[in-house]
């Protein structure tokens, strides 16, 4: 009974900030809701037995990704959304389609919703095991991932330099 | 114990917000996070998966998720910044075209 009041505290605090992410015009207002976000669905990790996911949930998640967002907001010094022709043609696509796609969603939840209940903290996710786990049967995944990360790290930064424009005389000695 | 649709509905709701926030938010950065925001949902039915199989793959995968997300964070955002460098606006209405 506990555990399904917290799951419908933290529960409601992420459709909450899910929808004032939607809702802000401004993009840090989307960022913080974000970061809210995030930390209640690492709640729902705990309740579920996911500590260490819980854990990484938080400090990857709402720590380091997040961090870099909120960076590149203040770095281009991003105002609020202007109302342009574009959106308000995205309104009226946008809202209509996601209804349907959330009716069809929850019409299939609901007509299989006999699939039983998750037992709380019945799944425990030590860090030992899922390293056991990770470095055994996803040896290959992990070390692609590790690859994945390296060129991501070297398209950013490839990316994010600026193209300094030789000056003519300059060109042929660069 | 809470009842598995329970939070596969809440992981469709964070996906829907996700994808509605993709179609008719303008700003860049916004239509970002809502991509971050759908992650996390599929992330919740991974996690909730697991633990009604009793099977620790979905928290792996979790884990995967998490790592491409993050990748994905770095490109992007640097585009961000590319685009902003060379069109001065983060609207995406008025970045209709790949070449300046």
């Amino acid at each position: 009974m506990l555990h399904l009041a917290l799951f419908c505290v933290f529960g409601a605090i992420c459709v909450a900030g899910a929808v004032n992410l939607l809702v802000q015009s401004h993009p840090i207002n989307s960022a913080l809701s974000l970061i809210a976000v995030l930390a209640s669905l690492a709640v729902e990790y705990l309740l579920l037995g996911a500590e260490f996911v819980a854990a990484v949930q938080v400090i990857v998640y709402a720590g380091a990704i997040m961090v870099l967002f909120v960076f590149v907001i203040m770095l281009l010094n991003a105002g609020a959304e202007e109302k342009t022709r574009g959106s308000r043609v995205a309104i009226i696509l946008g809202v209509p389609g996601m209804l349907i796609g959330s009716v069809l969603l929850a019409w299939t939840l609901l007509r299989e919703s006999n699939t039983g209940s998750v037992p709380v903290g019945a799944l425990p996710g030590p860090p030992n095991t899922i390293a056991n786990l990770l470095f055994h049967d996803f040896l290959l995944p992990f070390e692609v991932t590790s690859v994945l990360v390296l060129i991501a790290i070297m398209g950013a930064v490839v990316l994010a330099t600026r193209e300094e424009t030789p000056a003519p005389g300059e060109r042929g000695r660069v | 114990m809470v009842p598995l649709p329970y939070y596969l509905l809440l992981s469709g709701i964070l996906f829907a917000c996700g994808v509605l926030g993709f179609l008719i938010k303008r700003n860049i950065i916004t239509i970002f996070m809502s991509i971050e925001l759908m992650l996390n949902g599929v992330n919740l039915a991974f996690v909730a998966f697991a633990a009604q199989w009793k099977v620790l793959s979905g928290q792996v995968f979790v884990f995967f998720v998490m790592v491409v997300a993050a990748a994905e964070a770095a490109v992007g955002l640097a585009i961000i910044i590319a685009v902003y460098r060379t069109r001065e606006t983060l609207n995406v209405d008025q970045v209709n075209l790949l070449k300046l």
